[in-house]
């Protein structure tokens, strides 16, 4: 008796965990494409480049994060070696961009 | 399949096993075989340059020939012998560590030996087919570019080859640790060999890329007419030097960590002590991996990079000090007190010591730029580089063996030519490379075929030559030992030390091709350890017994790297005649075949089943 209720208890939990996941995809999917949409549109109405083309930039980097934090699970638990070996990636070539364009190609 | 094994094969029987297996223990033994293999070309190399080196303005070997040695030697050491060695004790040993029963790919672990092997076998195959590389292991533009004949195409498509292979070897081994380790083997209690196999496996999957898009933009300089590297078509032939390096010092960090992890081995288990310090050894060991990433251009001061490029370079240069420092006091502390045995392992890893340190000093001169000015490319920087690579990774390999041996064959070396052996080599080490800081200071370039008379340079170079044989003596010393002992030495128990801590030493030597029969539960750092000081014999089994599942060999592997092999020769040769194109494209048509027969053909693998497993003594 007392073994079902606590079952129910889990169950319901889960279903709320499950139910908050779906909601944070959807509002995600739907930035991402509103990102998209606010890029093109920048480039459309002809906005001085200055502007245009760090925004699209910035949008752009937001949205490989919620690539990798949303539909790529990262911001799950267990997934701190994945995100160590992600971010080493991106150093390492980071750090190879930088010299390559301070001392080599300007 | 165990019942089996046990009863007499044929001859071919055996061959076609190790053709098509996926047992990571018997890669293990290809990879160190292989490299043993290539650990002897590259020394009868180093002796022919020591020979042409003995006297003044000798004439043993022609300038051309010894350009085509100082590079085979290089290349060969370094990628052919030091490498695949390494990954030989990763591979064999690393799993047993973590109570896994194989790697997370077998099959992959298979393609990557073979990739190696034929890498391996084509840059070699050069020396027959018209002359072999000689623009230095480090392959500089515009001379790499110019080099006439193949043998430079030989270098890139050899190193491409086996490129390919370590980088899948480091894949899978990072995939092994994160998801295959036993009940209770938390990442804080994997024993140091094991961490540096990881940090290694990262340092190969973030390095080799560069050194694969290095040698494809050389290949099609060379093959394709591009012009990347040629200045005169407004090319740049520095990005190589760039590109090389940002692989090439992680490398000779991918070279140096397992080295390290084989010493944390050691070191405790022949003093009875834990490691000291293995907090901060997991830590340092990630240090230098970071800091490794951000030094590269201190192979290049002398490029003219300008003053805040080099300076930024070299304090990141003189940082990985630190890390390193910490290691070697970690290592003095854990022998601190402990109840020694000095045997060969452990002599190999007390020679280590001071002969890295040294190194790794001459490394901090050589960091400073401005004094670096005065050091680069003479017999300093070749001097420094052996301390560390000789006195690190070839002592680090020579310990291991004797270590592991009983474990990988099932015998035990023997301890009187262990100790000959070590002392004639470490004598000849010392006596080879030390005079060559003296050398170097007093103006004696690399590369050079010849050296002129009356300048001071005679003695020291004669002598270096002798401390060369004197290694040629110690190696071939441990070659008889080899011999010997597979022909006379005893059987080994499971735990020969006695004092064995990691898993590893608590099943069999060889172990069983499933190697746990029930997965061990593990309680603590050094788990076999805690065992024995419990009165235990055995690991406590974290499952019941129950069926084992295991892959299917297979020949695909080397069907596949045969293709690309045969492509190999295709992309070298299609510049002389257009008949070649059939290989290259007769070779992909094979790899790519082999690929699609692998993904559409199922392979479900087999169980050996718990009636047969009850019946096998452990
Ligand atoms: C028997 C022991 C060895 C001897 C006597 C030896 C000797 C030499 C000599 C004489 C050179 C040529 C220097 C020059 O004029 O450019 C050289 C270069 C080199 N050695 Fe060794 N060596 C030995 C072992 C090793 C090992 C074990 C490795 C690596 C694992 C290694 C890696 C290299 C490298 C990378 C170079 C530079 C090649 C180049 O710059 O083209 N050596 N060695
Ligand atoms: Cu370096």
């Amino acid at each position: 008796m007392t073994e079902n209720t606590s079952m129910s208890k889990l169950n319901s939990y889960q279903n709320h965990k499950s139910k908050e996941e779906m909601k944070h995809q959807v509002i995600t999917f739907a930035l991402m494409i509103i990102f998209t949409l606010i890029a093109f549109y920048a480039v459309a109405v002809d906005m001085d480049k200055i502007f245009v083309i760090p925004l699209i930039l910035i949008l752009a980097i937001v949205q490989v994060g919620f690539q990798f934090y949303y539909f790529m699970h990262m911001k799950d638990k267990g997934h701190e070696l994945v995100a160590l070996l992600i971010f080493g990636g991106i150093w390492v070539a980071a750090v190879a961009i930088l010299t390559f364009t301070t001392i080599i190609w300007w | 399949m165990s019942i089996a094994s046990t009863q007499q094969k044929g001859f071919w029987a055996i061959l076609w096993d190790y053709l098509t297996t996926v047992d990571h223990k018997k890669l293990g033994n290809m990879y160190i075989a292989a490299g043993a293999f290539f650990f002897v070309l590259g020394g009868i190399e180093a002796l022919v340059i020591r020979i042409q080196l003995a006297k003044p303005e000798n004439d043993f070997i022609s300038a051309g020939l010894y350009n085509e040695m100082i590079t085979m030697h290089g290349t060969t050491m370094i990628f052919f012998a030091a490498m695949p060695i390494l990954i030989g004790f990763m591979n064999a040993i690393m799993p047993l560590q973590i109570g896994a029963r194989d790697v997370a790919f077998p099959f992959l672990n298979s393609l990557g030996f073979w990739l190696f092997l034929f890498g391996g076998i084509m840059l070699n195959l050069s020396w027959f087919l018209g002359g072999a590389p000689d623009a230095g292991w480090t392959a500089y533009a515009p001379l790499s570019i110019q080099s006439p004949g193949h043998g430079m195409d030989f270098y890139i498509l050899g190193l491409q080859l086996s490129g390919a292979g370590t980088l899948m070897g480091g894949i899978n081994f990072l995939v092994t640790i994160v998801t295959m380790r036993a009940p209770g083997m938390t990442y804080m209690r994997m024993p140091l060999f094991t961490w540096t196999t990881f940090v290694a496996s990262i340092l190969i999957l973030f390095a080799f890329p560069a050194l694969t898009v290095g040698l494809f933009l050389l290949m099609f300089d060379r093959l394709f007419g591009s012009a990347f590297f040629d200045v005169a078509l407004g090319g740049n032939s520095v990005i190589w030097q760039h590109l090389f390096w940002i692989f090439g010092h992680p490398e000779v960090y991918i070279l140096i960590l397992p080295a390290f992890g084989i010493f944390s081995e050691i070191i405790p288990v022949f003093s009875r002590k834990r490691l000291f310090g293995y907090t901060s050894m997991v830590f340092a060991t990630f240090l230098i991996a970071f800091l490794g990433f951000m030094v590269w251009a201190h192979h290049m001061f002398a490029v003219g990079l300008g003053p805040t490029a080099n300076a930024i370079f070299a304090v990141g240069t003189m940082a990985i000090a630190v890390p390193t420092g910490i290691k070697i006091f970690n290592w003095l502390a854990t022998l601190w007190g402990g109840s020694i045995t000095i045997n060969s392992a452990m002599l190999w890893s007390l020679g280590f010591i001071p002969s890295f340190t040294i190194g790794g000093m001459t490394g901090v001169m050589l960091g400073a730029t401005t004094a670096d000015y005065q050091y680069h490319d003479t017999y300093f920087v070749i001097a420094h580089f052996h301390y560390v690579i000789v006195g690190g990774v070839v002592f680090g390999i020579l310990a291991g063996l004797h270590y592991w041996w009983p474990k990988l064959f099932g015998k035990v070396l023997n301890e009187a030519m262990g100790k000959i052996a070590f002392w004639f080599f470490f004598i000849g080490f010392h006596l080879t490379f030390f005079i060559q800081h003296f050398l170097g200071l007093m103006g004696m370039p690399r590369r050079y075929w010849v050296f002129l008379e009356g300048q001071g340079l005679d003695t020291g170079n004669m002598i270096s030559t002798v401390g060369a044989f004197l290694m040629g003596i110690g190696s071939l010393v441990f070659i008889i030992n080899v011999v010997y002992t597979t022909v006379k030495g005893e059987k080994a128990g499971n735990d020969p030390w006695g004092d064995g801590r990691s898993l590893e030493w608590s099943i069999s030597s060889p172990p069983k091709e499933y190697n746990f029969k029930q997965l061990p539960l593990v309680r603590g750092l050094d788990p076999y350890w805690i065992e024995k000081m419990e009165g235990n014999k055995k690991m406590t089994p974290a499952q019941p017994v129950n069926d084992i599942h295991m892959p299917n060999g297979s020949i695909l592997p080397l069907i596949m790297t045969i293709g690309f092999f045969i492509a190999s020769f295709g992309f070298i040769y299609q510049v002389d005649n257009n008949l070649w194109l059939i290989a290259l494209f007769g070779g992909m048509a094979i790899a790519l075949g082999s690929m699609l027969a692998r993904s559409l053909v199922d392979d479900y693998g087999y169980h050996i089943h718990k009636e047969d497993l009850e019946k096998e003594v452990d």
